[in-house]
C-alpha cells in the first residue's frame, strides 16, 4: 500500500510525538534512578553500626553517630501521631457516619486546602502557637507542627476508607439492635482498618521527612534528650545542618542519615502500596 | 418515573434503617450514641478551629510588621535588619521566577509522561513506569536538597561557566556563574520535584477520558496522536491545568531543597545565575537569627504572603481538578 504525502505526514507526526513522550518519560525515570542511586550508594558506604547507635561527637573528631536524632525523630512523630490520629479519624467518622449538609463538606474541603499549606508556614504556625507562649523551643512544638501536617492526610484517607464500607454491614449491625456507636467502633472501623492504617502510615512517613517545620520548633540538639519540653534533634534537620556545614565528615554523616531516612520512607511507601493493592484485589 | 420511585425507595430505606438519616442527631436515642456523636463532632470542629488558628496566628505574628510597613512591604526592595527596614519584593520575584521556570520545564515533561503512560503503554507495563515516578513524589525534600547540593550543583556550575564564556553577551547568562547555586539550580531542583506530582495527577485525570470517545476517533481512521490531541486533551484540559497549578503551588512553598541550592541572597535578579532567596528559604535561613521582634514579625509577614499565594493557587487547582473528576480523585500530593 502506498501512502500519499498527507498520510505520510500524519504518520510522521504520530512517530514524532511518540518519541517525544517516550523522551519525557525517560527524563522522569532518569531523575528517579539518579537520585535514588546516588543517595543509596553514597549513604550505604558511610553507614555502620556505630553511626546508628553512637552519640554525635564534636566537629573535627572522627566517629560518632546520630542516635539522639533517631530517637528524637521517633519521639516527636509518636507524640504527633497521638495528637493527629484521634482528630483525623474522629473527624472522618463524623463526616461519613453523621452526614450533615454543609458542615461535613466544609471540614473535608478545609482538610484538602490544608494539605497545600507550605511546611515552612506550618513551622511558623507552631512557633506562634506553642514556642512563643511556652517561652522556648521544644520537642512538643515540633510534634504540634508534625501533627498539623498529618491531620489532613489522615482525615482524607480515613474518609475515603470509611466511604468504601458497604452500608449493608452497618444495616446488619443496626438491625440486631446494636447502638450506632458500637456499630461504628465494632463493625465499620475494623472493616476499614487496613485502609485506616495505610493512611496513618502515609501521614507518619510524610511527617518523618519534613525538615522545614522543625527549624524553629524542635530546633535540634547535639545532646541526648527525651524531655518533650526541651529542644530535640530530628533526622531531617540534622541532615540539613550537616549538609550545609563546612566539614567533610559532616557531609558523610548527612549522606548516611539521608540513606536511613530514604530507606524508611521508601519502605513505608512500598509497604502501604502493597497493602492497598491487596485490599483492592479482595 | 423509575428514577422517582427509586429515590422514594431510597429515602424510605434511609428513614427506616437510620443509616443516613436526614437529621443525624434526632435519631440518637442511645446515651452512648449521643456521647459518641458529640466527641466526633467536636473533633471535626477542631479541624475547622485549627484552620482558623493558623490564619489568626500568622496575622498576629505579623501584626507588628503589618502596622509598620503595611502593603509597602510587598513593593519595597530593602531588607535591612540593621536599619530595621523590611520589604520583600525581590524575594517574591525570586520565588515566582523559580516557580515559573520549574513549571515551564515540568509541564511538557510531566504531561508528556502522563500521556505516554496512559495511552501508549500496554496495561501490564503501566505500573512498572508509573509506580517509581509516584515513589519519587514521596521522597522528602531534604533528600532532594542533598542530591542537588552535592550531585547537581557541580554540573550546573560547569554548564553555567561555559554558557557565560560563550553567550555572556545575553543578559540571562550574564551573572555570577561560578557559584553554581542560584536561580537556575533552584529552578532545576523544583522542576525535578514537581514533575512526579504533576505526572501522577495528570495520569489520573487522563484516565477519566471516556474510552469510547477515543475508540470512536480511532475507528474513524485517526492516528493515536490525533485522537489524543483532538479528543482526550480537550476533554481533560481543565483538569490538567489544575494539576499544573497544583504543581506550581508546591513549587512556591517548597523550602529545604531551595534553601540548599537557591543561593539565599536578598537582591533583585538580573540573570539566571544570580543567587536569590525565595520566600520559604528566607524564612528558613533567617528566622533563628532574627534578634528583635520586628525582624521576627517581618519574617512571619513573608510567611503570611507565601501562605496567601499558595492557598489561592491550591484553591484554584482544587476547583479545576474537582470539576473534571467530580471528587473522584483524592489529593494528597
Amino acid at each position: 500500500m502506498t501512502l500519499n504525502s498527507r498520510d505520510r505526514y500524519r504518520k510522521f507526526v504520530e512517530w514524532a510525538n511518540w518519541t517525544g513522550m517516550l523522551f519525557c518519560t525517560s527524563v522522569s525515570v532518569f531523575f528517579l534512578v539518579a537520585i535514588l542511586g546516588y543517595v543509596l550508594v553514597n549513604g550505604a558506604s558511610y553507614i555502620d553500626w556505630e553511626f546508628l547507635t553512637a552519640m554525635p561527637v564534636p566537629a573535627g573528631e572522627t566517629g560518632g553517630g546520630i542516635a539522639n536524632a533517631l530517637v528524637g525523630s521517633f519521639l516527636v512523630v509518636i507524640v504527633a501521631s497521638l495528637m493527629a490520629l484521634p482528630i483525623g479519624i474522629g473527624a472522618a467518622i463524623f463526616i461519613n457516619e453523621f452526614p450533615s449538609q454543609g458542615f461535613g463538606r466544609t471540614v473535608r474541603f478545609l482538610a484538602e486546602v490544608l494539605t497545600g499549606v507550605p511546611s515552612i508556614v506550618v513551622g511558623l504556625f507552631a512557633y506562634a502557637l506553642v514556642v512563643i507562649p511556652s517561652g522556648g523551643f521544644s520537642a512538643l512544638s515540633g510534634s504540634v507542627a508534625y501533627a498539623f501536617i498529618m491531620v489532613p492526610i489522615i482525615l482524607i484517607t480515613a474518609h475515603e476508607a470509611l466511604r468504601l464500607v458497604p452500608d449493608s454491614l452497618r444495616e446488619a449491625s443496626l438491625a440486631l439492635g446494636i447502638p450506632k456507636w458500637r456499630t461504628i467502633m465494632g463493625v465499620v472501623l475494623p472493616v476499614s482498618s487496613r485502609a485506616l492504617i495505610t493512611g496513618a502510615v502515609l501521614a507518619i512517613s510524610r511527617a518523618l521527612g519534613e525538615a522545614a517545620p522543625m527549624l524553629f520548633t524542635a530546633f535540634g540538639n547535639s545532646f541526648w534528650n527525651v524531655n518533650l519540653t526541651k529542644p530535640i534533634a530530628t533526622v531531617p534537620l540534622l541532615i540539613y545542618t550537616y549538609a550545609t556545614g563546612p566539614y567533610e565528615d559532616w557531609h558523610r554523616k548527612a549522606w548516611a542519615a539521608s540513606f536511613v531516612l530514604l530507606v524508611v520512607v521508601l519502605f513505608t511507601s512500598v509497604l502501604t502500596r502493597a497493602f492497598l493493592r491487596g485490599k483492592s484485589n479482595e | 418515573m423509575a428514577r422517582d420511585s427509586e429515590a422514594t425507595l431510597e429515602s424510605m430505606n434511609r428513614a427506616l434503617t437510620g443509616v443516613k438519616p436526614v437529621s443525624a442527631r434526632r435519631q440518637l436515642v442511645n446515651v452512648g450514641d449521643r456521647v459518641f456523636y458529640l466527641v466526633a463532632r467536636s473533633l471535626a470542629l477542631l479541624v475547622i478551629v485549627l484552620a482558623f488558628l493558623l490564619v489568626a496566628d500568622l496575622f498576629r505574628g505579623a501584626s507588628e510588621s503589618i502596622r509598620q510597613f503595611g502593603l509597602k512591604f510587598l513593593i519595597g526592595t530593602t531588607w535591612d535588619p540593621v536599619a530595621h527596614q523590611f520589604s520583600t519584593l525581590p524575594t517574591v520575584i525570586g520565588t515566582l521566577v523559580k516557580g515559573f521556570i520549574a513549571l515551564l520545564l515540568a509541564v511538557p515533561v510531566s504531561i508528556g509522561s502522563a500521556i505516554f503512560i496512559t495511552f501508549y503503554t500496554p496495561r501490564w507495563l503501566r505500573p512498572v513506569i508509573s509506580y517509581p515516578i509516584e515513589l519519587l513524589a514521596g521522597i522528602p525534600s531534604i533528600i532532594f536538597g542533598m542530591w542537588a547540593l552535592f550531585a547537581m550543583v557541580p554540573v550546573v556550575r560547569v554548564v553555567q561557566i561555559w554558557l557565560k564564556a560563550h553567550f555572556g553577551w545575553f543578559f540571562l547568562f550574564d551573572g555570577p556563574a561560578v557559584y553554581g547555586v542560584g536561580v537556575l539550580s533552584g529552578s532545576l531542583i523544583l522542576f525535578i520535584m514537581i514533575t512526579p506530582i504533576i505526572t501522577a495527577i495528570s495520569k489520573e485525570i487522563l484516565l477519566t477520558v471516556p474510552r469510547a470517545q477515543i475508540e470512536g476517533m480511532l475507528a474513524l481512521g485517526s492516528t493515536k496522536w490525533e485522537a489524543i490531541w483532538k479528543v482526550a486533551l480537550p476533554y481533560a484540559r481543565i483538569g490538567l491545568f489544575g494539576a499544573v497549578i497544583l504543581g506550581l503551588g508546591r513549587a512556591l512553598g517548597e523550602t529545604m531543597a531551595v534553601t540548599m541550592v537557591g543561593g539565599n541572597s536578598f537582591a533583585l535578579i538580573h540573570s539566571l545565575f544570580d543567587p536569590v532567596h525565595s520566600m520559604a528559604s528566607q524564612i528558613a535561613s533567617e528566622f533563628t537569627e532574627a534578634t528583635y521582634s520586628l525582624y521576627v514579625s517581618s519574617l512571619i509577614y513573608v510567611g503570611l504572603v507565601l501562605f496567601g499565594i499558595t492557598i489561592l493557587i491550591s484553591l484554584l487547582a482544587q476547583f479545576l481538578i474537582w470539576r473534571i473528576s467530580k471528587g473522584k480523585i483524592a489529593l494528597l500530593d
